[in-house]
């Protein structure tokens, strides 16, 4: 090293302190700057932090609760709950979907259905839920997950509880069933209140009663790690179960009507006409709920769709019918309460009836015609002439008004969501959809013919009025909410429509007599069920139009298609004096109320009136007019 | 006990062992107590103490003359990862030497700022101009290698030791000036040559909450660590962000977080305190060091120590991007605890070799 240069000790020394000095001071500042952060971080902002590190570590888990229970009134199930395994998917968690779904295909059977629902899921539902991929594991199934939990992540193993209705297709229509939540729901419902619930109320009661049924969600608050993992539960909020709720369906006579019905297509409603308890909920055919629950298959629903007897409609509180000669029942109240017509003087019936200055022939159902009928024959005969004179007195615009009195043309008020009004025509009506009221549509409103539509439910809550001194009850499917837990029953009040205003309150007992005569007399419409019954029943038969028939040509059952034929209908109440049951009954395409629509009333009301089918021994059947 | 005998120094040693056994602790709750991690971390701080009393011994003017030998030996073990890596077609850090895994670029910090401050003591200072430019190039080029294994983080230590040696040395500040103009126009280049996830970590310093879940999530988190600490902390083992995963790398480059939740503010000030100590005691020894190859090698030890905590720390309270770069003493694993404590052996062999010679 001998070519080093001399060195300046002092400038070099003095250079170099200068320069450490300019660093010791950077120093300083830079550890006075982390100072100052730290303080930042760890006090002035500690309680953010504080927070986030709750947040990141605490995470509420929603614990559904059991839904309601639905019985019925003698605690018969209807829909219950009970555990199934299902596999669940929190796709946040999920690196790769496709592939997992590829490996879970090793473990658990899935079909195209599920994965199909899955993916349904995956654009509907909000982030960071779990995701149904299959329910109903087996025992097996489930074990196999379980084995691998910790190799899949993302992937759930739950045991919930599963919607079930235990007797199938019993009452669907009012019992109605649960199904997924779907987007439209989605927007409507308060998310919170459903937080871990996949399903909701689609129809019925559990549609109706959605909101005493659903229960209060719990909340379990889980430490979790980063991974989403679940690792020890530091405070829980048992959920609150749905109510229970008691029905005042009786399942034996829902089953016992059903059967009645068998394969036709109609509609039965059987209530208590002072509570306006609904025992018995009746269309058919029915179906079963259960596949809804989880997503029906398409083809299954498409199925159900394009079945021609149409099971998914509702008929009893959605069918819409002409009421025929039960509208007859009501009428004939008219004709002793309304001043323009004069129901003391009998009135003469050719068989045919002709509005003046027309050649038109409204044909009476009786070829010939009853000869001399009073309100009582033409009531208990069914007399279609009798009742075209009485609507051409009256006119429709005082029809509507007395029969509206009876709940037609509006809801009944059932507690159940949906339910359709009917209509009944008036002048004002026909002109308001731009065309003339014919004097004709007049003539033959008075026999329910024409425009003029009820449904089945109208025609019960309207005949139990009838029953029950002009009181017109709201039907009620369910009798008490009963809370699980306590066993505290409230009984919804029973609730009725201002009764009836008649002039004279005999005339409601005339008529009474003569819907019992209807079925107590020989000459009687009904005759075919009352001429061995136990107890007295008032009833009024009818039949109604589906196909017009052509002037001059005459109705022949055999000749018509199936389809064509008319409904049958009945409405009744019994006993006569202490009345337990109003009935009202539609058989579509079922030909002749008498023979088709009574004798299923009758079965009706022998369950309720006598707890099963009974006769008076020893009476033979006699020979009966097919009426109408 | 004769401490200058034995040539260490007291302070900056009880400094380190106080480091060192706060270290055991942290690590030990860091990696979701570890057992092994700890005694892991246990037997590299013993392996790290014993080489900083072996290099205490050696002479100053014997760590001068080795000084280019280490730096070109250095440079050679350099060039032969990069061939590995080049045939292994990965990123490559260290040479696999059987018993351990070493890393030439951690020798480079040592090298770099020895062979600057042997370089300048061959001259007077300031360094001349051409003298400058050789230096830069003995720091520039094992730099730029080191980037390219890739490893950003060391690589700008390394740098920086250099950069820190010619600052001491009278570099003149109008060269200095000049060449801050120089980067500052250079920057939008280099940018373009920085790996995505670099330019991410850069961009996530200035706005974390920008991508929560993606490349700001890691700041977040050591954030909500630090914060929730409070002024007490959590209590030791109390890390919920570092016991629940939330902490990325909760034992090596991220433990300051889990110490600042479990200690809060006093404790993470006593930290702070420590390293302050340990680097004024460092700088104070290159003050006294009195001649130019020590003088300049203490002092750019001293800061380059001072730069490896408070990136750390400032990575982790969110002043700073993410680049790795350990908590010294402090993080578990890596081979930096050694590089660390040969640091301090040649700083004590500076201090306690010049007042023997006295």
């Amino acid at each position: 090293m001998l070519n080093i240069p001399i060195k300046d000790h002092f400038r070099e020394t003095r250079l170099y302190n200068a320069r450490l000095t300019v660093v010791a001071a950077v120093v300083l500042v830079l550890i006075l700057a982390l100072f100052l952060r730290l303080a930042y971080l760890q006090v002035v902002s500690h309680r953010h932090f504080e927070t986030l590190s709750q947040a990141n570590r605490v995470k509420p888990l929603p614990i559904p609760p059991p839904r309601g229970l639905i019985l019925d009134r003698h605690g018969f199930i209807l829909a219950q709950n009970y555990p199934v395994y299902t596999l669940e998917i929190i796709p946040e968690q999920v690196d790769d979907m496709a592939t997992l779904l590829e490996e879970l295909k090793q473990v658990v059977s899935l079909n195209e259905a599920d994965l199909r629902n899955f993916r349904k899921q995956m654009r509907e539902r909000p982030r960071f839920e779990n995701l149904l991929l299959r329910s109903h594991l087996t025992q097996e199934e489930a074990a196999r997950v379980a084995v691998r939990r910790t190799y899949f992540s993302g992937v759930e193993l739950e045991a919930r509880l599963q919607r079930h209705y235990p007797l199938a297709g019993l009452g669907v229509h009012f019992l109605g069933y649960v199904a997924r939540i779907n987007e439209q729901e989605l927007e409507r419902i308060d998310k919170a209140t459903y937080r871990g619930m996949q399903h909701i109320g689609k129809l019925g009661v559990e549609l109706s009663y959605e909101k005493v049924l659903l229960g209060q969600v719990g909340f379990e608050k889980v430490e979790t790690n980063a991974h989403g993992r679940s690792l020890r539960i530091l405070e829980r909020i048992a959920p609150v179960a749905g109510k229970n709720l008691q029905l005042n369906i009786d399942a034996k006579l829902q089953s016992l009507a059903e059967q009645a019905l068998g394969k036709r297509r109609g509609a039965v409603i059987a209530m208590d006409p002072s509570t306006g308890g609904v025992l018995a909920f009746v269309s058919t055919p029915t179906y079963d709920p259960n596949p809804f629950v989880n997503g029906i298959a398409p083809d299954s629903y498409q199925a159900l769709l394009n079945d021609p007897d149409k099971p998914l409609i509702n008929r009893a509180l959605n069918g819409q019918y002409a009421p025929g000669s039960t509208i007859k029942a009501f009428l004939g109240l008219a004709a002793l309460e309304a001043g323009d017509f004069d129901a003391s003087h009998p009135v003469t019936c050719p068989g045919w009836f002709t509005l003046p200055g027309s050649s038109h022939q409204f044909r009476d159902w009786k070829k010939g015609g009853h000869g001399i009928v009073d309100l009582h024959d033409a009531v208990v005969q069914s007399c279609d002439v009798y009742f075209y004179k009485l609507a051409v007195a009256m006119g429709v615009d005082a029809m509507k008004q007395f029969l509206a009195a009876f709940g037609f043309s509006q809801k009944t008020g059932v507690d159940l969501l949906n339910e359709s009004e009917g209509l009944l025509p008036s002048v004002e009506w026909k002109e308001a959809r731009g065309q003339k009221w014919y004097p004709g549509e007049t003539v033959v409103t008075g026999i329910g013919q024409g425009p003029i539509l009820v449904t089945p439910l109208q025609l019960a809550a309207a005949t139990a009025s009838l029953a029950n001194q002009g009181v017109r009850p709201k039907p009620r499917l369910v009798h008490a909410i009963v809370d699980a837990k306590t066993g505290v029953a409230r009984e919804p009040p029973t609730e009725s429509f201002p009764p009836i205003a008649l002039k004279n309150n005999q005339h409601l007992d005339i008529m009474i007599q003569n819907l019992t005569d209807v079925v107590h007399t020989n000459k009687g419409t009904a005759y075919g069920i009352g001429y061995n019954a136990p107890y007295k029943i008032a009833g009024k038969t009818g039949t109604a139009q589906v196909k017009s028939i052509a002037q001059g040509q005459a109705y022949s059952e055999k000749l018509t298609p199936e389809r064509f034929r008319d409904h049958a209908l009945f409405v009744s109440f019994a006993p006569v004096g202490s009345p337990k049951v109003a009935v009202a009954v539609i058989v579509e395409n079922g030909g002749h109320g008498s023979s088709a629509a009574a004798p299923i009333a009758r079965k009706v009301m022998d369950h309720v009136i006598l707890g099963k089918a009974s006769t008076i021994p020893g009476v033979a059947r006699p020979v009966i007019e097919n009426e109408e | 006990m004769d401490w200058q005998r034995l040539h260490l120094d007291k302070t900056l040693l009880f400094a380190l062992l106080g480091l060192a056994v706060i270290s055991l602790f942290v690590v030990y709750s860091g990696s979701a107590k570890d057992v092994n991690a700890t005694l892991g971390h246990f037997m590299r701080l013993l392996l790290g103490f014993t080489v900083l009393v072996v290099v205490a011994q050696l002479r100053p003017e014997i760590i001068e003359r080795w000084a280019p030998y280490v730096f070109i030996g250095g440079m050679l073990l350099l060039i032969a990862v990069l061939a590995i890596g080049v045939i292994g077609k990965g990123a490559q850090r260290w040479l696999n030497l059987g018993l351990f895994r070493f890393q030439p670029s951690e020798l480079m910090k040592l090298a770099v700022p020895m062979m600057l401050a042997w370089f300048l003591a061959r001259a007077n200072l300031p360094p001349t101009l051409p003298r400058l430019a050789a230096a830069f190039f003995m720091m520039a080029v094992p730099a730029f290698m080191i980037m390219k294994q890739p490893d950003l983080g060391t690589a700008l230590l390394v740098f920086s030791a250099g950069v820190f040696v010619l600052f001491l040395a009278g570099m003149h500040w109008r060269i200095i000036l000049l060449l801050l103009a120089a980067i500052v126009i250079a920057a939008p280049f280099a940018w373009n040559y920085l790996h995505d996830y670099q330019r991410q970590r850069i961009l996530t310093m200035f706005n974390p909450e920008a991508d929560p879940l993606g490349t700001g999530y890691h700041t977040i988190q050591a954030m909500i660590a630090v914060g929730s600490g409070g002024i007490y902390g959590k209590g030791w083992l109390n890390s919920s962000q570092a016991h629940l995963d939330y902490l990325p790398e909760s034992s090596t480059d991220f433990i300051f977080a889990v110490f600042a939740e479990e200690f809060g503010l006093i404790g993470s000030l006593l930290l702070v305190a420590i390293y302050t100590l340990i680097v004024a005691r460092s700088l104070l020894i290159a003050y006294l060091a009195k001649d130019t190859f020590t003088r300049l090698l203490a002092g750019s030890l001293s800061l380059t120590f001072f730069l490896y905590f408070f990136v750390n720390i400032g990575m982790v309270t969110g002043i700073l991007p993410i680049v790795g770069i350990p908590l010294p003493v402090m993080s578990y694993g890596g081979t930096s605890i050694v590089t660390i404590m040969a640091t301090f052996g040649i700083l004590m062999s500076i201090q306690t070799h010049r007042k023997i010679a006295e």
